[in-house]
């Protein structure tokens, strides 16, 4: 990026009651009239615009406004048929929505970094035009749109199903689609059914503008996955190769896809929480934390420092697991066998305190709307303590014998780079967007949950390659630890949970002193709470990258539209563009390098 | 005794010997597949050791029946062939493996007076053993019909190609300096003179890197890299054919220990021989145990480099430098016979 520069002093973070600065600069180019400025929960301005102008407006927030929106963070999709909240709002059947963000207006405004642009459809079988040619990274983003919802992308290279089997019919992220299996006629299985589908399975070069020969040699196509020791799950990438080196790549993912944004339709807003846990595996109550926090931005919960502290502890106890996790297949990923032995003990350290603080260990689900599950056990901070003097050292230890390896470095130093400047293009955050150089990070760009109140370091690399995506991970290892310290050392004392009607289990204490109390605690167990109508969102800097929740309330005790915007989806996508040209070996090191899981990726 | 002389008149001297070097090659061959099998079972303890873990531990005493256990598993499994292979290359290529690897064991002596045979061109022999062995992984590879059994046994011919080149010339160094092919000339003069691992210090290192390479073990474990090729050359084998590519690994890193310790170790020599003169045996086994554990520790240390890499290793390094070793062995040697004493 060009904002190495250390940032100016901060401009004070915008007053809500003036128009946001990309509202002004879209206003003074296209006029007032083409847009309409919809009121969300959250901070981002969201604006409403003809799709007619879809292009020429991306194209001016992406080339050449000031401080440029060089960021798809996400596009999709809300089935607006059934909502009846939508004051101020166009007409909509269908809407899909851009997320743009701009690292450097971030880090200038503090916080303030992000556009949504919403476009109306209207009709059954709706379309609009492509923007694969303004961003790379559209493209899976459209593929899922299509896949979920049925909009046609037109000008879309190669608009097919992304999550779903070619065979299904019908596009489920529709409010007209069951989402329950006992809604459908019972499953079979024939002989007939099953070849058909395996023969969808079949990989045709053709269908991908691939090549199966040139003049004078074929190619061989190589499905590595979806079953295979090194694709980390689920995940199926068919290679085209001449030799070992990669001609070219098709990633295809969907195998672990479970429809979670569909199920939070039909899901309390409490009863949501163990699927969020589910989404990044490795993450256990990271995953609880953006969801969380959106929720409470509905309700207008502000949580006690306690239950900010405490958030941050566990998160960061579950970024050093996953990390973890990441840093031993790595290793293996690059062929050595041993490591991993010996993260996975620290893991089971790291998880020995999760257990005591949650009684989980890897899916806790124990944040709540308005505080936590309950409050830290007794001699909590014994064990938080016996982590932080074990883990360092033996983190020590690793570099020693793994990272600074010679064989190790040779394999990944120099491989599957790219810049800052395609990470950004493609949509990689996180420790991949960190290791180019860029110190993004939202928990410094933008703290939530009181990240502020802590002393950490952003830690970058140098050269973006597979090697910096290490070491970047390693000190955030420590970074980690650091936190985990000073949270430790400052716990403050106070309630865990909210005092707030729409906290979630509610707070009972005055519940049999006076009815409206007793009403409203029955509601909300029984039912769940009900959400004020409106949108919101939260991102947060998970394991992996940038994850964000998109709720949309409709006024109900269920989210009416979920949308969970995943770092390791877009990673994916980049893997055919960073990897052409090098050979079978670099890509293992790169699926490696990425840290990815296929659940975080389908969801 | 009439009796007894007539019934057993067919037993002259020369088919006593026979016979007595028939029973002396089958424990050799017996022995030396136990040993191999025991080497599963030590790697996957020590290995366990060094890993924070166990390892097999619970079928006999200290899991040392687990290796049995498993044999006799794969003995009882479906002897499955898919079928879209090549049959007859598919079914050759486990035995050539194994064949390969125990033949090998036929040129190492073993104490001064034990060993199968002291073929005048032992050291040669070995070559030729290491050169069919790659058939093992080529046939393998290319009969399986599955790519990702042809990509390893793509990289198995590049690396076998590559490494069998600077094997030998790393040890002519060692011919050079005996005056012989024959292993038993070799150990006899390296106990009447010094070890090899002195004066081919640099033959020791490439001929090492070159043994482990035949081997295709770890970290020159391209041809079945797990992470890349799934189970490379053997993906599609199962059953006992599968048992046999895995055992004859093991046999071969029995071959290549006892090797090591043939051509720079000085054999069986050692201290107290001359009064114990069986310690010979001690000395033999103790020191080639100590290079299986090499071996393993190998795989339990290093991460694996990349195919080109090994490549531009063997071409780039190790050649150049067994050259070297080679002529520069050849000019000394050339002195002193010029200067010295005999000249």
């Amino acid at each position: 990026m060009a904002d190495d520069a250390p940032i100016p002093a901060a401009a004070p973070a915008a007053p809500p009651l003036v128009l946001p600065e990309v509202v002004r600069e879209l206003y003074a180019r296209f006029g007032e009239n083409t847009f309409i400025l919809q009121k969300t929960k959250d901070d981002v301005p969201t604006l409403w615009l003809p799709a007619a102008q879809l292009h020429e407006v991306l194209r001016f927030l992406k080339f050449d406004v000031p401080s440029p929106y060089k960021l798809l963070l996400d596009l999709q999709a809300i089935d607006e048929r059934l909502r009846k909240h939508r004051e101020g709002q166009p007409p909509s059947d269908f809407t899909v929505f851009y997320h743009l963000m701009s690292i450097e207006r971030d880090k200038r405004t503090k916080g303030f970094g992000d556009v949504r642009l919403k476009v109306a459809l209207l009709g059954e079988s709706p379309s609009i035009p492509s923007i694969t040619n303004v961003w790379a990274n559209a493209n899976w983003y459209e593929r899922e749109t299509w896949d979920l919802f049925g909009i046609k992308f037109e000008g879309h290279p190669n608009l097919r199903r992304i999550l779903l089997p070619a065979s299904w019919t019908g596009h489920p992220g529709r409010k007209d689609y069951p989402a329950r299996a006992t809604e459908f006629d019972p499953f079979m299985l024939d002989a007939v059914k099953q070849d058909n589908e395996q023969d969808a399975l079949l990989f045709h070069p053709e269908e991908w503008g691939m090549k199966s020969s040139v003049p004078d040699h074929d190619f061989m196509f190589l499905n590595l996955g979806p079953n295979h020791p090194s694709a980390h799950g689920a995940f199926r990438i068919v290679l085209q190769l001449d030799g070992e080196e990669i001609v070219d790549c098709v990633p295809d993912i969907g195998y672990h896809h479970r429809g979670a944004e569909k199920m939070g339709e039909r899901q309390s807003w409490h009863s949501y929480i163990p699927y969020t846990d589910r989404i990044d595996y490795l993450g256990g109550v990271m995953n609880n934390l953006p969801y969380v926090l959106a929720v409470e931005k509905f309700a207008g919960i502000k949580v006690p420092p306690r239950v900010e502290t405490i958030r941050i502890m566990m998160t960061e106890f579950f970024r050093i697991t996953s990390h973890l996790l990441f840093f031993g297949t790595y290793v293996q990923d690059v062929g050595a066998m041993t490591p991993i032995f010996f993260m996975f003990a620290d893991r089971q350290k790291a998880y020995d305190v999760i257990e005591a603080v949650t009684g989980f260990r890897m899916h806790p689900a124990w944040f709540r709307i308005g505080g936590v599950a309950h409050d830290l056990p007794q001699g909590w901070d014994r064990k938080v303590k016996e982590f932080l003097d074990w883990f360092p050292k033996r983190l020590d230890e690793y570099i020693k014998a793994a990272v600074e390896n010679g064989i190790l470095r040779a394999r990944t130093i120099g491989i599957a780079q790219y810049n800052t400047e395609e990470a950004v293009e493609w949509g990689i955050t996180g420790g991949g967007l960190r290791a180019t150089g860029c110190d993004y990070d939202l928990r410094k760009a933008r703290p939530y949950s009181g990240y502020e109140n802590f002393e950490f370091e952003v830690p970058t690399g140098k050269n973006g390659d597979a090697y910096d995506r290490l070491w970047v991970r390693i000190e955030e290892l420590r970074q980690s630890c650091r936190i985990i310290k000073q949270c430790l050392e400052n716990m403050p004392s106070g309630p865990y949970k909210a005092d707030h009607p729409l906290t979630c289990p509610p707070p009972k204490e005055r519940t049999l002193k006076d009815i409206e109390t007793l009403i409203t605690h029955f509601l909300g167990v029984s039912w769940g709470p009900v959400m004020p109508p409106g949108e919101t969102s939260q991102l947060i800097e998970a394991t992996k990258g940038i994850n964000s929740y998109y709720l949309t309330s409709d006024g109900s005790t269920t989210s009416y539209r979920t949308r969970i915007r995943t770092p390791s989806f877009p990673h994916l996508q980049a893997i055919p563009y960073i990897i052409r040209g090098a050979m079978i070996p670099d890509l293992i090191v790169l699926l490696a390098s990425i840290d990815f899981v296929m659940a975080d990726v389908d969801r | 005794m009439n009796w007894l002389q007539s019934h057993f008149s067919w037993m002259t001297p020369d088919v006593q010997s026979i016979l007595l070097a028939v029973i002396e090659a089958l424990v050799i061959l017996i022995v030396t597949v136990l040993v191999a099998a025991m080497m599963i079972w030590a790697e996957r303890r020590l290995l366990g050791l060094w890993q924070d873990r166990y390892g097999p531990n619970r079928v006999g005493i200290f899991g040392l029946l687990q290796t049995p256990a498993d044999m006799i598993k794969i003995f009882f499994k479906e002897d499955w062939i898919p079928p879209f292979v090549d049959k007859p290359a598919f079914l050759i290529a486990p035995m050539v493996a194994m064949t390969m690897m125990m033949l090998g064991f036929a040129i190492i002596p073993i104490t001064p007076h034990w060993g199968v045979s002291d073929l005048n061109i032992g050291v040669l022999f070995f070559f030729a053993l290491a050169g069919l062995a790659v058939y093992a992984v080529m046939l393998g590879g290319w009969s399986s019909n599955s790519k990702y059994a042809l990509l390893g046994g793509l990289r198995s011919a590049a690396q076998m190609l590559s490494y069998e080149v600077f094997m030998g010339v790393a040890l002519m160094g060692v011919v050079i300096q005996t005056g012989s092919f024959q292993l038993r000339d070799i150990v006899e003069y390296q106990n009447q003179h010094l070890w090899f691992i002195v004066p081919q210090f640099f033959g020791f290192c490439m001929f090492s890197l070159a043994a482990i390479a035949t081997t295709h073990r770890h970290p020159f474990d391209l041809p079945e890299a797990e992470q890349e090729l799934a189970a490379g050359y053997h993906t599609e084998y199962s059953g006992m054919k599968f048992g046999m590519f895995f055992v004859a690994e093991y046999v071969g890193i029995v071959l290549v220990s006892a090797l090591l310790v043939t051509l720079f170790f000085g054999g069986w020599g050692g201290p107290f021989l001359d009064r114990v003169p069986a310690l010979s045996f001690l000395w033999f086994s103790l020191k080639t145990m100590f290079f299986m554990m090499l071996f393993i520790l190998l795989r339990g240390a290093l991460p694996r480099p990349r195919y080109d890499q090994v490549m531009a290793a063997g071409w780039k390094f190790c050649l150049p430098l067994s050259l070297v070793n080679m002529l520069v062995t050849g000019a000394i040697v050339l002195a002193q016979h010029t200067n010295g004493p005999g000249g």
